[in-house]
């Protein structure tokens, strides 16, 4: 179970093998885009799946980061985060059907300031929902695996049905803003538009996340406290706070997710977070928990793969992602990049 | 006298034991006592739930790993009887074959997830356990052709086990097989908590409680701590799908609701949390208490909501839909107030 | 001796339900290198992380450079100035050896002459300073660990078998690293298995036994009696 002790004498650079092993995963996309080129045959069908995989894959992304950064940091694994998905869909289309007019308008000025607006609102109040959730939640579980499931599951039925109660039983159904609805042809693909601005928002904040994970000292605290917290608090970091940060933005974050994914979907319910979580639960594990990289690289993976199968064999889309955990772990148990516990 | 058949495993309460001996009379007397449909529904429900719970305890409560594909093998079971009475045709050969495909069918799933999960970390567990549990259900509402889908299938069982089937009476009760049916599962239940309980009390079960304690230790005192789990998890598994077994010969229908859904893992979480963890007797008192619940509190809180229709708000807290809200608190509240349950307590207040 | 920089009055520590640390009472002086020695198991490690904060003190008290740190967390211990190299050295493999320093820096960026230093006693610090810390052999990570508690200033250092495994060359580079820290005039707790660089660094030993300090007087003095360390250690150090 732990690493045998390093007993090599002296620097060794990296073998060939290490660095191709290192990057195995990332290699894992363009190989399976070109293998979906190959069975679908189409170009065009193809480029449509594709952005429509990527769009989906970000959109997990940005659910699944907080929660394995999370569980990283402080070993806490959250059931509930899901239920910050739906709160956050929920804050954020109401707030879209009050500003209709702006929607409603042809105006890509009103339209994004809607979506914008939206998108603050409901991550203001995923963020508190997230802060109070660690609070009365999580903390008086820490180190208990087995309660914190118990309890965060308990936390999700709970504001579940309080958006129920908040919002009626019913689902909602919404309409994009104008100029995000509809598709463009390129390469004779048409391609929804708001796939597209899904895809750039997901990497911007991928990128965005890994350059306050690499270049600023709260990112160097977050990534040495994943690996070995005791001994950043003996540098003087106090972690706890660190970690409510990590909380808060994560939940933040799954609140940016529901809109994201509300929008997309046009339709919303108070059980689409915990639908959403199945996903964000395969893709944590595959790509090793703890690691943002690998979130990333597992929910590009899923997205695209289950809309390959999705077309090619629409049966099999469902247990594809299943399929694909369990080619995973097969040749990684612990995940694409599982991040090295020093303990 | 009775330490036999319990395996040595007393409930060292006098109120438990009091507790215990009113629900085993009312369960065994359930036709006599409180003849009517509902009620005997009501008995047979509280059987097949007792052994449900039980069996996932043997998961929680004894080896410590938390699973949300419960309600998938007892599915599975139910299932298995289903579709062995549609496609065999009506009889005992077909509910037999269907019991043990189901309960094979259980145990061989629990052991390719138990090796997948396991093996690196118990908390993967829980969560591929919800991700496959999950992708099962979505898939048999799908696959209509063979599973019904969200209709679910009707199918016919042994005459003997029906109604139709009359003996005549006894204490002004009815004797047919609908009644017959209660008592197969009502021994089945009896036999398959007593075996788990001696399951529990077996030398295996005291290193699974060891290995809950401190998984490191077991493992470095030598016992191999995967195949324990993985173990636990297939028994675990197996009678599950047994009790989803009877659950479809008692009810001659099959459908997701009913043997698959999350709401049905939710249920059992609860009973098993309320009832106390890592007793077999907090099953009995678990499953007792909140079916009974279930059935008689929701309509007291419709009643409850119309009382307070002129007020905002309360009447959607108190709507009976809401019933899960409810539950959820409940939930949380015994997790950190009553995590010993009502077994632990009264144990403890001995 | 009149005002330790830090000691420790009855400390008990459990560690789930073993009683490990069973009465502790310890005076570290200021400016001066106190060996903590015994035989394994005996309490050492846990008392050095009762020190820092990882464990809890049940009853007892801490006091720090004048005041009482019993309860307070461990970030805040450190930042009152103690600096710990735990016994598995705690390096951040997945950062590089640069990035393992900055997070040491706790209160402000690097400091360049304390840096040339660092570099001065660990050469390969400096050869490695881009690469990741999990590729460095043990005896360079080992001096990442010590290097990291000398990023700052610190008034108390807590070392843990710094010459844990290492070959003799490495050992002695550790050894005059530790020197160097003494000459700089620091205070430090250092635990410490390989007696020939206890004697070269100690003033001042205490040893433990069955948790708790059952000898504590002048490292010359323990050093010069092998009946004293026989008695003590249960063997004789000066086979090392």
């Amino acid at each position: 179970m732990t690493a045998a002790p390093d007993h090599k004498p002296t620097f060794a650079d990296l073998s060939l093998s290490d660095r191709i092993g290192k990057a195995a995963p990332y290699l894992l996309i363009p190989v399976l885009v070109v293998l979906g080129f190959l069975a679908i045959g189409s170009t065009s069908s193809w480029l449509t799946l594709t952005v429509s995989g990527l769009a989906m894959g970000m959109m997990i992304f940005i659910m699944a980061s907080g929660l394995t950064l999370v569980f990283g940091l402080m070993d806490v694994i959250n059931f509930g985060h899901g239920a910050f998905i739906s709160v956050g869909a929920f804050v954020g289309i109401t707030v879209l059907i009050w500003l209709g007019s702006w929607t409603g308008a042809p105006s890509l000025m009103l339209n994004v300031a809607a979506v914008l607006l939206a998108v603050i609102a409901a991550m203001c109040v995923t963020g508190a929902l997230g802060w109070g959730f660690e609070r009365v939640i999580v903390r008086p579980v820490y180190g208990a695996h087995l309660k914190q499931i118990l309890v965060t599951v308990g936390g999700l039925i709970v504001i579940e049905q309080l958006i129920h109660v908040v919002w009626g039983p019913e689902e909602i159904f919404l309409n994009r803003p104008e100029t995000l609805k509809g598709a463009f042809t390129f390469a004779g693909a048409a391609i929804e538009r708001y796939r597209v601005l899904a895809v750039v928002v997901g990497l911007v904040l991928f990128v965005a996340m890994r350059l306050v994970l690499r270049r600023t000292k709260i990112g160097l605290i977050v990534r040495a406290g994943v690996q070995n917290g005791e001994m950043v608090e003996a540098l003087g970091y106090r972690l706890r706070l660190v970690f409510i940060g990590v909380f808060v933005a994560g939940s933040a974050l799954a609140g940016l997710g529901g809109v994201m994914w509300g929008l997309y979907q046009e339709v919303i319910t108070a059980g689409m977070g915990e639908e959403m979580m199945i996903l964000v639960f395969i893709v944590v594990i595959i790509g090793g928990l703890g690691s943002v990289e690998g979130a990333f690289i597992g929910a590009l993976l899923v997205g695209l793969l289950q809309n390959y199968i999705a077309f090619l064999e629409p049966k099999l889309a469902l247990i594809s992602n299943i399929g694909l955990m369990t080619a995973v772990l097969m040749w990684r148990p612990q995940g694409m990049m599982p991040v090295v516990k020093a303990k | 006298m009775l330490t036999r058949p319990l395996s040595g495993d007393k409930p060292r309460s006098t109120v438990l034991t009091v507790l215990l001996l009113v629900i085993l009379v009312a369960l065994a007397l359930a036709p006599f006592l409180f003849p009517g449909v509902r009620s005997l529904e009501t008995a047979a429900r509280i059987c097949i739930f007792i052994v449900l719970v039980a069996s996932y305890d043997l998961l929680l409560g004894y080896t410590g790993i938390v699973s949300f594909a419960h309600t998938m093998f007892f599915g599975l079971g139910a299932y298995g009887v289903a579709l062995a009475s549609v496609h065999m045709g009506r009889g005992w050969g077909a509910l037999l074959t269907g019991t043990v495909a189901g309960a094979l069918a259980a145990a061989a799933l629990a052991l390719v997830i138990g090796l997948f999960s396991l093996r690196v970390r118990a908390i993967f567990f829980a969560m591929i356990t919800l991700a496959v549990a999950s992708a099962v259900a979505v898939l048999v509402s799908q696959m209509s052709g063979l599973t019904g889908g969200e209709d679910g299938l009707n199918y016919q069982i042994p005459r003997e086990l029906t109604p139709a089937f009359r003996l005549g009476e006894l204490f002004g009760v009815r004797i047919n097989g609908k009644l017959l049916n209660y008592y197969l599962v009502f021994f089945a239940c009896l036999i398959l908590f007593l075996l788990l309980l001696r399951i529990v009390n077996s030398p295996f079960g005291r290193v699974l409680q060891a290995i809950r304690e401190n998984d490191f230790r077991a493992e470095a005192i030598g016992y191999r701590v995967v195949w324990y789990r993985v173990t636990a998890t297939c028994l675990s598994a197996a009678v599950a799908a047994i009790a989803g077994s009877l659950f479809a010969i008692w009810l001659r229908y099959v459908g997701p609701d009913t043997t698959l859904s999350f709401e049905i893992m939710l249920d059992i979480l609860l009973m098993v949390v309320i009832g106390g963890m890592g007793t077999m007797y907090g099953a009995v008192l678990g499953a007792t208490i909140f079916v009974l619940a279930q059935n008689y509190l929701q309509s007291l809180m419709g009643v409850a909501s119309e009382a307070t229709e002129a007020l905002p708000l309360i009447p959607n807290l108190l709507d009976p839909d809401r019933w899960l809200l409810w539950l959820g608190v409940l939930f949380i509240l015994s997790v950190y107030f009553f995590p010993t349950g009502i077994v632990g307590r009264l144990r403890s207040g001995r | 001796m009149s005002d330790p920089i830090l000691s420790l009055q009855g400390v008990h520590t459990d560690i789930a339900q073993y009683h490990i640390l069973q009465g502790v009472d310890l005076d570290v002086p200021r400016g001066q290198v106190t060996m903590l020695l015994g035989r394994n198991g005996v309490g050492k490690t846990t008392t050095l992380r009762t020190i820092i904060g990882h464990w809890q003190a049940k009853s007892g008290a801490i006091t720090f450079d004048g005041a009482e740190i019993t309860g307070i967390p461990t970030p805040a211990r450190a930042r009152a100035g103690i600096g710990f190299v735990p016994e598995d050295m705690g390096i951040f493999t997945d950062l590089t050896v640069e990035e393992n320093m900055v997070l040491a820096a706790a209160s402000g960026p690097l400091d360049k002459a304390r840096l040339d230093w660092i570099f001065a006693a660990f050469p390969p610090l400096k050869t490695f300073w881009r690469s990741e810390a999990g590729n460095l052999s043990g005896g360079q990570k080992q001096m990442l660990s010590i290097a990291r508690a000398m990023a700052e200033e610190r008034k108390l250092y807590l070392i843990d078998e710094p010459t844990k495994g290492l070959a003799p060359a490495i050992v002695s580079t550790m050894a005059g690293a530790l020197r160097d820290l003494k000459k700089q005039g620091a205070s430090v707790l250092l635990v410490e298995q390989n007696f020939s660089v206890a004697k070269a660094l100690g003033d001042t030993a205490a040893v433990m036994d069955d948790g708790r300090i059952v000898w504590t007087g002048e490292m010359a003095e323990l050093s010069a009696s092998a009946e004293l360390q026989e008695r003590l250690m249960g063997l004789s150090m000066e086979a090392h």
